[in-house]
């Protein structure tokens, strides 16, 4: 018989004992678990500070075993900012949508990066507005229906969606800025690799970092979880080119 | 420690570094940018926080974020400033942490001018953010006064983690006066048991204005209006001038309270019993004593630099026991001591039953007066 | 021979979304459908022995319901 069980996988210790409100599927919770697993693995959670955003993810204190602070809509990287600079040593990090971060905040979030502020960035981009039913967001797709875009996006009217990751790896205070995606295991893989160096940014005072993450909305959507997935991989990433958009020297070789 | 010659928003933000602020967010605007230029040169040398932020929306996100940590954190600005502050303002009230903002008013609505206006009286005594909420609101009227207050707003700020406002106006910011300041705070080193900073060795600190079920909003709601009468009952501050004796009560806030004050004095030595009630705390309001004090005069003289902002206090708390009057300049005009005394001695002179709103009986004698300085 | 392996599901997390179900290489997860979560789902199961342990259905889960466990072979060092 078996002698000893290792464990391979289990729940990171970042989170709490909360299940989540988000919709089945929704990769939300892939992204939370990741940024956990990171904290833990850094050994970071008691001097982590989180900033929550307004959207879907507006509850992510809930699920974070850490200090936690709830910013308004979009402001959370100024929040951030406030922060980071009274408590320079504490690991600071917000997490916000792509409405949050792309729409209304996206002033905030362009300074900061500007500034070189050195906190980090996981920037959930699933091309709609979740919280509010399913609008058409800045990243919404061209021709993608939504509640807002009935007909589909058109460009003419709504615009082009907008390409954060690109736009941020221009700012020089930028020290790490990359697209990742969730849509399945090797990704979600990549993506946690990528969170790990935009902490390791932080934490070697490097400057502003951001983890741009595909995500995907099944409810708003209207597609099952792994149709969802599959239109992340298929739609998305042609849109949103995966890669790196900026990476700072002393992260390019870093073993992690 | 020596009077100086102090300028205005150079004293103010002195007066802040001595009270202990650690933090600074502010972006330019006129009458109040002399405050951000002084901090951005004087607290980076003591080790302290300065960031000039894109906007006065971020700059509000940013004190937010600090005043999260417990430190004391501050930011001062001008009315549109405060327009765009004031959903920051309405989080900070929310949450329920320590911030002071200065708001050196200028003329407006809109882009306005940048001459001296107490026109925000609403929006900053009233609440001006959304929601249930009620900002302690200091309105001093000389740099020596702005210099003592700042270390009390900091401290109210802290007992009641409630928003402090301080109010001045572009004359009070830009003037130079004789002025002492205070010692060096130190800053203390003990971290409120409610901040964020690590959950080290502790359950992990939550701070959010968002409480979703709306029992739990009408505990907060609940909570912070207890406060509130509790601020109402210890911090009411005013001054008062000749109001012992006195027939005709002047009432106006900095500014024009200040100028008020000369037309007070000079109708004394006319020989009519006037005096002067200047609310240093605009909220909470000193109802009280403007309560004993209708009860004493006459009639009450009403002064403001905006439309009759406070009046609409004043006639609540006088409920009709004496005729109330105004004169107010607005749009960033100053009224002169020469003025106020004329208005005084009409006042006196004045037996009528006074009209439901003041301001009828105002509007003409004021566009007469234009008309005649133009 | 072949490495073991198996899963516990927290029927407190899951949701019954199916993604580890897609995801299994082994193809040896499926929802229960006899039984329901504290919140109305259908969680996902083992439905035979093959689990290698691999862990990509705790990869891809979005709510960190899954342990995976892998056996430890005695009297060999890992890594």
């Amino acid at each position: 018989m078996v002698a000893t069980a290792e464990v391979i996988y289990q729940r990171p210790e970042s989170f709490t004992e909360v299940h989540t409100h988000y919709c089945p599927g929704c990769t939300h919770g892939v992204a939370h678990r990741l940024v956990a697993e990171v904290i833990d693995e850094m050994g970071l959670r008691e001097k982590t500070i989180g900033v929550a955003p307004v959207g879907c993810s507006v509850f992510a204190y809930r699920y974070f075993k850490m200090d936690f602070v709830e910013a308004a809509h979009g402001r959370a990287p100024a929040m951030a900012t406030g922060i980071k600079r009274v408590l320079p040593d504490r690991t600071v990090f917000t997490y916000q949508g792509d409405g949050d971060l792309a729409s209304i905040g996206i002033a905030e979030i362009m300074h900061a990066a500007g500034r070189g502020e050195n906190i980090t960035v996981i920037f959930i981009n699933n091309a709609i507005y979740g919280m509010t039913g399913g609008q058409m967001a800045p990243t919404t797709l061209e021709g993608m229906k939504t509640t807002s875009s009935p007909l589909g996006r058109d460009v003419k009217l709504a615009g082009y969606p907008i390409r954060m990751a690109e736009l941020l790896s221009n700012m020089d205070g930028s020290a790490y800025i990359v697209r990742r995606s969730m849509h399945n295991a090797a990704n979600v893989r990549k993506s946690k690799k990528a969170i790990r160096l935009a902490f390791e940014a932080q934490e070697r005072g490097l400057g502003f970092s951001l983890v741009e993450l595909l995500s995907s909305c099944p409810t708003n959507w209207k597609l099952t979880p792994q149709e969802a997935l599959d239109f992340v991989g298929e739609k998305m990433v042609p849109v949103f080119p995966l890669g790196d958009y900026k990476v700072h020297p002393t992260l390019e070789n870093l073993k992690v | 420690m020596a009077k100086e010659l102090l300028k205005g928003n150079h004293a103010f933000a002195e007066a802040a570094v001595r009270a202990g602020v650690e933090a600074f967010y502010g972006y330019p605007i006129t009458p109040s940018t002399e405050f951000l230029e002084y901090m951005s040169a004087r607290l980076p040398a003591l080790g302290r926080v300065f960031v000039q932020a894109e906007s006065e929306v971020a700059a509000i996100n940013m004190v937010y974020g600090a005043a999260c940590t417990g430190k004391r954190v501050m930011t001062a600005s001008s009315s549109p400033g405060l327009s765009l502050m004031m959903e920051g303002i309405s989080y900070i009230a929310g949450t329920e942490v320590p911030a002071v903002v200065v708001n050196v008013m200028r003329g407006g609505p809109g882009l306005g001018n940048i001459a001296p206006s107490q026109g925000d009286y609403y929006q900053m005594i009233k609440g001006g953010g959304h929601g249930d909420y009620f900002p302690i609101v200091l309105a001093p009227a000389s740099v020596q006064e702005a210099i003592d207050y700042i270390g009390l707003a900091f401290d109210l700020a802290d007992k009641y983690r409630a928003i402090v406002h301080i109010v001045v106006d572009g004359n009070m910011g830009q003037m130079m006066e004789p002025a002492e300041l205070p010692p060096m705070r130190e800053i203390p080193e003990k971290v409120p048991d409610w901040a964020v900073s690590g959950a080290k060795g502790r359950e992990p600190n939550i701070l959010t204005s968002i409480y979703i079920d709306p029992v739990d909003e009408e505990v907060t709601n609940l909570r912070l209006l207890k406060r509130w009468k509790e601020i109402e009952k210890n911090e009411v501050i005013f001054k008062e001038y000749a109001v012992e004796d006195a027939e005709y009560l002047v009432i106006g806030f900095g500014t024009a309270g200040r100028v008020a004050s000369s037309a007070v004095r000079e109708a004394r030595e006319a020989g009519i019993k006037a005096g002067l009630l200047r609310p240093i705390t605009l909220a909470p309001f000193p109802s009280q004593r403007l309560e004993e004090l209708a009860d004493q005069v006459k009639r009450i003289l009403v002064v403001e630099m905006n439309s009759g902002m406070m009046l609409d206090d004043v006639i609540r708390i006088v409920k009709g026991k004496v005729p109330v009057e105004f004169y107010g300049r607005m749009g960033g005009v100053t009224p002169l001591p020469d003025e106020i005394y004329a208005e005084i001695r009409r006042v006196s002179e004045n037996t009528g039953p006074g009209a439901e709103d003041p301001r009828d009986e105002w509007i003409p004698r004021l566009e007469k007066f234009i008309s005649g300085e133009k | 021979m072949a490495v073991t392996g198996w899963i516990v599901v927290d029927n407190n997390y899951c949701k019954g979304c199916s993604l580890c179900v897609e995801a299994c290489p082994q193809e040896v997860l499926a929802l229960d459908m006899e039984r329901l979560t504290p919140q109305g789902y259908h969680p996902a199961k083992m439905t035979q022995d093959k689990c290698t342990g691999c862990g990509i259905c705790a990869v891809v889960c979005p709510d960190a319901a899954i342990t995976v466990y892998r056996e430890k072979p005695e009297k060999v060092t890992r890594r």
